[in-house]
């Protein structure tokens, strides 16, 4: 092989490859990323049942009610609009009433919410990022309120997917 | 009086760090040896200063000094020595001047142990690498001063977030540091090389210990970040695609491909300018990883201290470095002279392979981690990209590189022969298809691609023995000549087996643990047990503990298994009055290499507590291997080759001296 045909073989390996990459990552772009909403939007938008979401806001106060073998229900609000999440797992140590929490899962047919996962922030002090955007749409957070940070969301406590 | 000797050490390290960036340059443009051998000095007393700069600030931290400001947020006088030891870069503005210290010991380790350089490259190196102290010097005095003063000083300090009071901060952000800006180095030879537009073998030879240093702390940081994580957390899981996490996987690929591709250049003198570029991405992908976790521009676990106006001042650094580096070297590579041939299946083709998949897989962690910060950017629409997109991404393209990676050693510099060396392999391809039916045999079709991953697991493993029985000749010359083989053959050698060795470990740990692990979330009262993977959990009750800063409700767990007891278990939650929070301290039972993982939940009104437990079955060898990658590391940094340096050309030592020299 002289230098030039070593160099197109090096140079269609490369783009093969570069090729597989971008399929894969368009592919799993458009299967495995969960978009992430306030409950105003899930009221606006009213996504299908079964659509995988992230959902933040305030547990509701008064909202939260624990049941049998780990079952957890409890309200999110974002000042406008609200929705109901059902949950079984241990929730995260600072999960309470009137504090931020972001949730995963997918939209049931009635219009609740089954979370799998329930991350709540680390520190008394902060708010996560998402919730303090999705308060803000509803002019429910006042700038200097609370420090936000970055570092809030806990990794999530995971129970298996049903 | 001491902080205010830190800060004023660090300013002077600034002043020595502008002269030792701009001196040694205008002496190596004209050639004035005395200039050049400015920069040993200058790089040497930066440390010093910087050093100081460190330990006074550690001294405010043990003195419990809460008039300065850092000490007052993140420090409590109550707290374990040891943690005011640790908290000292347990928040941005120290970790910033870690950051430095590390990068000024670097740039003196260059200076001290670099005596074989040729004059002019060290000169460029040691100003290159100031150039960069610098900046992050300006940094920390401009925006993340450390040794702020509060007047009047308050009594107690607001105590170190409690996730942090754990022994994994004295160990996880030191080793990473060293790794991270470890890589500095590299990328100040690619740009002191393109300065002076002359590449060959030996700068691969010169900056390869260095990137393989900078390699093994990033590789033993990483693991032991995760570890951290894993036992910390109380989520059980050691690995979340995080983009905090990610932006040191992306630097570990891009050095992991550039001690690949440095082997090429040093030994065939090809590959040239790829090396240089990738010791040019190792760094940035570093300084892209410092950008994600000190600006703020994160939702994510490790972020401990942000403010939005820093980030762009990291911005403005990052794309002065890369943005400069990649020009230089669109500038200057088509300059560097072309090296060998060879032909596509040989060593350096199978390197090639490596370092084509390794860039590529980093190049999806890329994606996956700034599509979402890009996307909320341009549309403002938030989205989460988790595990499952790397697992369809990374997993895939990782795959043929470990099944590729047992035939590299074997194969022949120039020209390779993929059968002979195929034959050579068939004792592992057999031994991963008895692992394969092992697997499938004893756990049953569960999980259809596990065996598989098993089965590649105990194939690199046995590759990599092979290409030592190989080099030795065990099993087919005389005992003898095994022997003299066994002790003269290059450590490097050796290093690469247990590198290859070490991934094929961790790899038979992610694949037995996320696959054959067991969860179960149960309540239980006082007396009730519960059972997972052949162990019974017995509830023996709760106790309250006090600790130094912080209270803890202990749940007291004994383990069986079959019956006998094999250990207790207490998680705990830990309560910080300082801060008001609470932490879960999970309890790891080890058994093997595999291990028991309990952690607390919520305790209910009518005495019942909730848990949370993991059986990981050989989850400790993810670990392991990680560590078993970094002593092949450290092996094959001790080769002799490495240590001495280049061979100097004898021929031109001599021809001098035969004609008249000046005298010194």
């Amino acid at each position: 092989m002289t230098r030039k045909q070593r160099r197109l073989t090096l140079i269609g390996g490369s783009l093969g490859v570069l090729a597989l990459a971008a399929v894969l990552v368009l592919s799993a772009l458009s299967d495995s990323i969960v978009f992430f909403n306030s409950p105003s939007d899930i009221a606006e938008k009213k996504p299908a049942a079964g659509t995988r979401v992230r959902i933040g806001g305030l547990v509701k106060p008064g909202s939260l009610e624990r049941g049998e073998s780990l079952n957890v229900r409890f309200a999110v609000t974002d000042g406008a609009h609200e929705i109901a999440v059902r949950y079984q797992g241990i929730v995260p140590d600072l999960f309470r009433e009137g504090q931020g929490v972001v949730t995963e899962g997918k939209i049931a047919a009635d219009g609740s919410f089954v979370a799998d996962s329930v991350l709540a922030k680390h520190d008394e002090k902060y708010m996560p990022r998402e919730v303090v955007d999705a308060l803000k749409k509803t002019g429910r957070w006042q700038e200097g309120e609370m420090k936000t940070d970055a570092h809030v969301v806990d990794k999530p406590t995971m129970s298996k997917t049903p | 009086m001491i902080p205010e000797l830190g800060h004023y050490a660090l300013v002077l390290a600034l002043a020595l760090g502008i002269v030792q960036a701009l001196v040694p340059l205008v002496g190596s443009l004209r050639g004035d040896a005395a200039l050049m051998r400015l920069a040993g000095s200058t790089a040497l007393m930066q440390f010093v200063f910087v050093a100081l700069s460190f330990v006074a600030l550690t001294a405010c931290y043990v003195t419990s000094d809460f008039s300065v400001a850092n000490v007052f947020e993140n420090s409590h006088s109550m707290m374990p020595l040891i943690y005011k030891f640790t908290s000292v870069w347990g928040n941005h503005e120290g970790s910033m001047l870690l950051w430095v210290l590390i990068l000024a010991a670097f740039g003196a380790a260059v200076a001290a142990f670099g005596g074989n350089l040729p004059a002019t490259l060290k000169a460029n190196v040691l100003a290159v690498q100031s150039w960069i102290a610098c900046s992050f010097y300006l940094f920390i005095l401009l925006t993340s001063n450390p040794f702020l003063r509060l007047a009047p000083a308050p009594f107690e300090g607001k105590d170190l977030n409690p996730i942090l009071q754990d022994i994994g901060l004295a160990v996880h952000p030191p080793l990473l540091y060293l790794g991270y800006v470890g890589f500095s180095i590299s990328f100040s030879f690619a740009i002191a090389a393109l300065i002076e537009g002359r590449i060959d073998a030996a700068w691969a030879r010169w900056v390869r210990p260095w990137t393989l240093a900078a390699w093994m702390f990033l590789t033993v940081g990483i693991a032991m970040g995760s570890y951290w994580a894993y036992y910390e957390l109380g989520w059980g899981g050691y690995w979340f695609w995080d983009p905090v996490e990610n932006a040191s996987l992306m630097p570990w690929i891009a050095g992991t491909a550039l001690l690949h591709s440095a082997v090429v250049m040093e030994k065939r003198n090809a590959l040239k300018i790829w090396t240089v570029l990738l010791a040019i991405l190792a760094f940035s992908l570093s300084l892209i990883g410092t950008f994600l976790v000190r600006s703020g521009v994160l939702t994510s676990v490790h972020t401990f201290a942000s403010d939005p106006s820093r980030g762009v001042f990291i911005l403005m650094i990052l794309i002065f470095f890369i943005g400069g580096g990649l020009a230089l070297f669109a500038w200057r590579a088509p300059m560097l002279k072309q090296g060998g041939l060879f032909a596509p299946v040989s060593r350096e083709g199978a390197l090639v392979f490596n370092n084509l998949f390794l860039t590529t897989a980093c190049l999806t962690v890329f994606v996956g981690t700034l599509y979402p910060l890009a996307l909320e950017a341009i549309t403002g629409e938030k989205i989460s990209v988790g595990a499952p997109f790397f697992n369809l991404t990374f997993g895939p393209l990782f795959i043929p590189l470990l099944f590729a990676m047992p035939f590299g050693p074997l194969l022949a510099w120039k020209r390779g022969d993929v059968l002979g060396v195929a034959q050579r392999l068939m004792a592992a391809f057999a031994i991963g298809l008895v692992a394969i039916a092992v697997t499938f045999v004893a756990m049953g079709v569960t999980s259809v691609l596990a065996p598989f991953g098993i089965g590649l697991a105990f194939y690199v493993m046995a590759g990599s023995l092979v290409d030592l029985v190989e080099h030795t000749g065990v099993f087919r010359l005389p005992l003898a000549t095994v022997r003299a083989r066994t002790f003269g053959l290059p450590r490097s050698v050796w290093g690469t087996a247990l590198a290859h060795f070490g991934m094929a470990v961790t790899l038979l740990g992610i694949v037995t643990a996320s696959t054959w692990g067991e969860e179960r979330i149960v309540a239980l009262k006082q007396g009730q047990s519960t059972s997972l993977s052949g162990y019974d959990m017995s509830f023996d009750g709760m106790t309250q503990r006090a600790g130094p800063n912080f209270r803890e409700t202990v749940a007291k767990f004994t383990a069986r298994s079959g019956g006998v007891a094999v250990g207790l278990m207490e998680p705990s939650k830990r309560s910080f009055g300082a801060r008001q929070s609470t932490t879960s301290e999970a309890a790891l039972l080890t058994r093997g290499f595999s291990q028991l993982y309990m952690s607390l939940g919520d305790v209910n009104e009518d005495g019942s507590v909730a848990v949370r437990l993991y059986f990981k079955p050989l989850v400790l060898l993810i670990w392991l291997g990680s560590l078993v990658m970094a002593l092949g590391g450290l092996l094959s940094l001790s080769d002799r080759r490495l240590r001495v340096g280049a061979p100097k050309p004898a021929k031109k030592a001599s021809k001098p001296s035969s004609t008249l020299q000046p005298a010194e």
